[in-house]
């Protein structure tokens, strides 16, 4: 058994990037391996800081199976004239094959057969030919070369290689870098190269030097670290993002606490959040109540801070940078957001929609459409006209020239500061949520009806001038506002159907696209947030998919009743009617015909049909009132009755008018009692089929 | 505590100690020192070529009348370009900031993710904002194309933001508090700069001179482009003056900028205004590759 060490040392790789290199390369080592036929015995652990890939693979086998090739050629009849020599056909196997054609023997098929052991090449021979395509098989999304026009691409220029098989460096040679078994510490704190002939020497010469391999091991150091620097009743706010981006950023964290002028908690916690935990990459410390506090941790790559250098350093751009961002809040206030509508026409929203001062225009017209289709009370309706005038005017201001991460918040508060209404300033605060497909929609309905109608509008106007998405590509990120318009509509419970939403987007060819492009966002929706099953999903919209919430309120009933044993049943009955009305393929004379009484069979089908009617009666009046789930509960009460129908009575009778009413009657039923949900299309368990 | 003509000094000595060539400012008004024929023409090709120079780079739209202690107009950048990049480009690069008495034992430097790009010379490249105890002090960028074409070798080009840097090392909170030598400050040497400029970027400069500026320089632009273009005799081809047009590329990207800091460009304008810089100098790159090869007597 033998273990393999294999590191690729670069500059600096960006920090986001780490993770999926790490995944990559393990899945590109495997493969090999797989196409190899070398089977790992041990464990295969990829580790990595910002200057290293590391692979450890431990108990490979020293070299390939053996393996039997046979090869078959002509049959006997062909391969040998009268006379029994060889004939052409034979020998041109024979030499293909590289032997004389006195080794070949005739197998039990009766061709002429080879069969011959290959022996099995050593490890070291093989991943010597493969550990190249390995390292460059690492996918990044922007890669570059260094050795100059077509040389091999990674992410940042790879300076060294080790690839060691128990102690014998297994040679790759590519873009300018031949592997050895001498690997390089942190930049400024290792000394020197450190020659290692083995994985546990490499770890132990990576320790020695500085480095922290294991990328766990950083994640605990730095959490562990940035604790007991804090004073009691201090607490970190321990970002997950910014810890990761850290782990992947650092060799050697270390913790550094650092404090701010109080005066600074002035501004706007936003802004604060962002400046430290986005641009500076420090986490915030708040105290016991969760305010934040004039504390901050930095995290630098280095072993420690005696003389408070470090802390310094960080605390001095902390403060420029807060100053910076106390300037812009004086400076942007020389102006009111009603002041800014002006500049809007010199911000562009698409070079062919044009500003964002039109876009506000078609804004306040898909706000007004909304309010009126909504029946938005008088006040609401006012605050979301007032919340849509303003809502893009922040771009405009100093402090999102400098901050474009928190566009609409800057314009909450500003509006907050200039006295607009609380429901104005939290509208234009939360107009561009929802951000995805979770965190939260605006909270207000002023705030909702201002981002749907945001959304509404992008998606009418890119749909009109072409830019639809296609295939998985979405540069514009319009799957993301559809979905925004459906999570609005349904986590807003408001009632508007899919029909009046795409008219207030666009009209002409381009609403039946976007009505589809919505549909399949709701359908989306439903089944990945709303945890129902595709089926549920088709089965509601099947019945209909003209008002979303309304989709969403059936397919909600029928989650409730769709395990119960008599549902079940029925979804199966009902897929047998389906079928009947299918294969009896007379779809047009049933369409046409009346059901006609006389023709009814006392017993099961009369039965049927004289239940059918309170049920019918029952499922008006609870659907009228949106309680599917009791309408459901109605239907369900049908299965006996249904069971004996299938039970005795043949619906494809003989007499062709008795049988044509049957038709006619289960497509009526059929009909009647898919108003909430089409239950031929759900799948039924095991247990009822 | 080093002024910050002594942080100059000692970069350029230690760049020169490197084998780079210690050039003096271009002399047209640039945004940025790649702009400059040093660094945009000379990264073509396969020749190499190592070079520093400080380049007073000029952003309209940042100017601030000298009010804000870190944003300038005019700023100045010592660019560094070697090409192509040696293997131990980046340990060269940390050792110039010993040089200038910067402990990187004591300090917290990173390389953090930062790719550039510049839509009007058609040209990007991938590298790293260098950060020191969470201050930007250089963009390190290994150059992939200019001028829209691949590059033969890859250059590796560091920019130093000298007025950061200097205002690091003084620890000073304004970089106008920078001690420029002995006696003078910053301010006392580039205060007035500011005002005054910000004053024609903002408010003075003449909408319509300057469009017809533009338009004057790009016109004269694509007549030289369209000379080279023709029939030329092997001498005539090596001596045209293709330099002379990239000046004019250059005179237009900087008026593009002052318009845009004086507001006069309009939204559907601006796309197509960078598209216009931007096919200028990518035809001078073209043209530029075609003459190395009479320059260097391949195509006689």
């Amino acid at each position: 058994m033998s273990n393999l060490l294999l590191e690729v040392g670069t500059e600096e790789i960006p920090a986001r990037l780490v993770p999926g290199a790490m995944r990559d390369l393990e899945k590109g080592f495997r493969s090999a391996l797989r196409e190899l036929d070398l089977k790992c015995e041990g464990q295969i652990s990829v580790d990595a800081t910002p200057r290293r890939l590391a692979l450890v693979a431990e108990g490979l086998p020293d070299r390939q199976r053996d393996r039997t090739e046979t090869l078959t050629g002509p049959s006997k009849q062909i391969a040998f004239d009268p006379d029994g020599n060889p004939t052409r056909a034979a020998l041109g196997f024979a030499r293909k094959a590289g032997v004389a054609v006195e080794e070949l023997e005739l197998g039990d098929d009766g061709k002429l057969t080879l069969r011959r052991t290959i022996a099995g090449q050593r490890t070291h021979d093989l991943l010597a030919r493969v550990l190249a395509d390995v390292v460059l098989g690492v996918r990044f999304p922007r890669s570059m070369y260094w050795m100059g026009k077509g040389s091999p691409r990674f992410i940042r220029p790879i300076r060294w290689l080790v690839a060691l098989l128990d102690g014998d460096v297994v040679p790759v040679e590519f873009a300018g870098v031949r592997s050895g078994n001498v690997t390089w510490g942190h930049r400024r704190l290792g000394t020197g190269p450190i020659t290692v002939n083995s994985a546990e020497e490499y770890r132990s010469g990576l320790r020695a030097n500085a480095v922290l391999l294991a990328a766990e091991g950083r994640a605990s150091k730095i959490v562990a670290d940035a604790e007991a620097l804090l004073p009691a009743g201090y607490e970190l706010r321990c970002n997950q993002r910014l810890l990761q981006t850290l782990v992947f950023e650092t060799e050697h964290p270390t913790a550094v606490l650092g404090s701010f002028d109080e005066s600074y908690l002035d501004l706007p916690e936003e802004v604060l959040e962002t400046v430290m935990l986005v641009h500076q990459k420090y986490f915030a410390v708040e105290d016991s109540s969760g305010a934040m506090t004039n504390r901050f941790v930095a995290i630098a790559n280095s072993a420690s801070d005696t003389d408070g250098v470090i802390r310094r350093g960080h605390e001095r751009v902390l403060r420029a940078r807060f100053n910076d961002a106390r300037f812009f809040w004086q400076f942007d206030q020389r102006s009111s957001l009603s002041d800014r509508l002006e500049e809007l026409k010199a911000v562009t929203f698409q070079a062919s929609l044009g500003s964002y001062w039109s876009k506000t225009e078609t804004n306040l017209e898909a706000v007004a459409h909304l309010n009126e289709a909504l029946s938005v009370d008088a006040s609401d309706a006012k605050g979301a006209l007032r919340a849509a005038r303003l809502a893009k005017t922040d771009l405009t201001t100093e402090m999102v020239g400098e901050f474009p991460e928190l566009q609409g918040k800057i314009g909450g508060l500003y509006a907050t500061a200039q006295g607009e209404s609380q429901e104005v300033a939290d509208a234009i605060y939360d107009h561009y949520l929802p951000a995805g497909g979770s965190g939260p929609i605006p909270r207000s309905l002023v705030g909702q009806l201002v981002s749907l109608a945001d959304r509404l509008a992008t998606l009418g106007g890119m749909f009109r001038i072409g830019l639809m998405p296609t295939g998985s590509k979405d540069p514009l990120a319009l799957r993301r506002a559809a979905l925004g318009v459906i999570r609005i509509v349904l986590e807003g419970s408001l009632a508007i159907s899919l029909d009046r939403l795409v008219a207030i987007a666009c009209a002409g060819d381009n609403a039946p696209k976007l009505r589809d492009f919505l549909l399949d966002r709701l359908r989306f929706w439903l089944q990945e947030s709303g945890g129902f099953g595709a089926d549920s999903a088709d089965a509601v919209l099947a019945a209909s998919d003209a008002v979303p919430v309304d989709v969403l309120a059936r397919a909600r009933a029928l989650a409730e009743v769709r395990h119960t044993s008599d549902f079940e049943a029925l979804a199966v009955s009902f897929k047998r009617i389906r079928n009947i009305l299918e294969q009896s393929g007379t779809a047009e004379s049933v369409h046409g015909a009346k059901l006609d009484l006389a023709l009814l069979e006392d017993g099961a089908e009369a039965d049927l049909h004289a239940s059918l009617q309170p049920v019918g009666a029952r499922i008006a009046e609870c659907n009228a009132k949106r309680d599917y789930a009791t309408s459901l509960r109605a239907i369900a009460t049908l299965r006996p009755a249904l069971d004996r129908y299938f039970d005795d009575v043949l619906v494809m009778a003989e007499d062709d008018a008795v049988r044509l009413n049957r038709l006619v009657f289960l497509a009526s039923m059929l009909r009647a009692l898919s108003t909430i949900a089409d239950f031929s299309l759900i799948d039924a368990g095991p247990a009822a089929a | 505590m080093l002024t910050f003509q002594e942080i100059v000094m000692r970069l350029k000595a230690y760049w020169a100690r490197q084998g780079c060539i210690i050039q003096e400012p271009f002399d047209c008004e640039v945004g940025a020192g790649t702009m400059c024929p040093e660094t945009f023409l000379r990264v073509l090709g396969s020749e190499p070529y190592n070079v520093a120079y400080v380049q007073p780079s000029r952003r309209p739209a940042d100017g601030r009348y000298g009010e804000n202690p870190n944003r300038l107009y005019k700023h100045m950048q010592l660019q560094v370009i070697l090409k192509p990049a040696p293997e131990d480009v980046v340990d060269l690069y940390l050792k110039s900031l010993e040089e200038i008495g910067i402990d990187l034992s004591k300090h917290d430097c990173k390389l953090e993710e930062d790719n550039w790009e510049s839509p009007t010379l058609g040209a990007w490249g991938v590298g790293w904002q260098v950060m020191l105890d969470g201050l930007e002090i250089t963009q390190f960028t290994y150059f992939q194309q200019c001028g829209g074409l691949d590059l033969d070798v890859v250059p590796a080009e560091l920019t130093y933001g000298l007025e950061r840097l200097a205002a690091f090392i003084q620890d000073v909170e304004s970089v106008y508090d920078i001690r420029w030598n002995d006696r003078w400050t910053y301010a006392d040497v580039r205060l007035a700069d500011e005002e005054q400029y910000s004053a024609y970027n903002f408010e003075e400069a003449d909408v319509g001179f300057v469009w017809e500026e533009f338009n004057l320089h790009e016109a004269e632009c694509k007549r030289l482009l369209e000379r080279y273009a023709s029939e030329l005799a092997p001498l005539e081809r090596r001596r045209f003056p293709l330099l002379a047009a990239f000046d004019q590329t250059l005179k237009c990207s900087h008026l593009f900028n002052t318009l845009q800091a004086r507001g006069a460009i309009s939204v559907t304008e601006r796309a197509q205004v960078i598209q216009r810089v931007r096919n200028l100098a990518v035809a001078v790159a073209k043209a530029w590759v075609d003459q190395q090869r009479y320059s260097a007597g391949e195509a006689v």
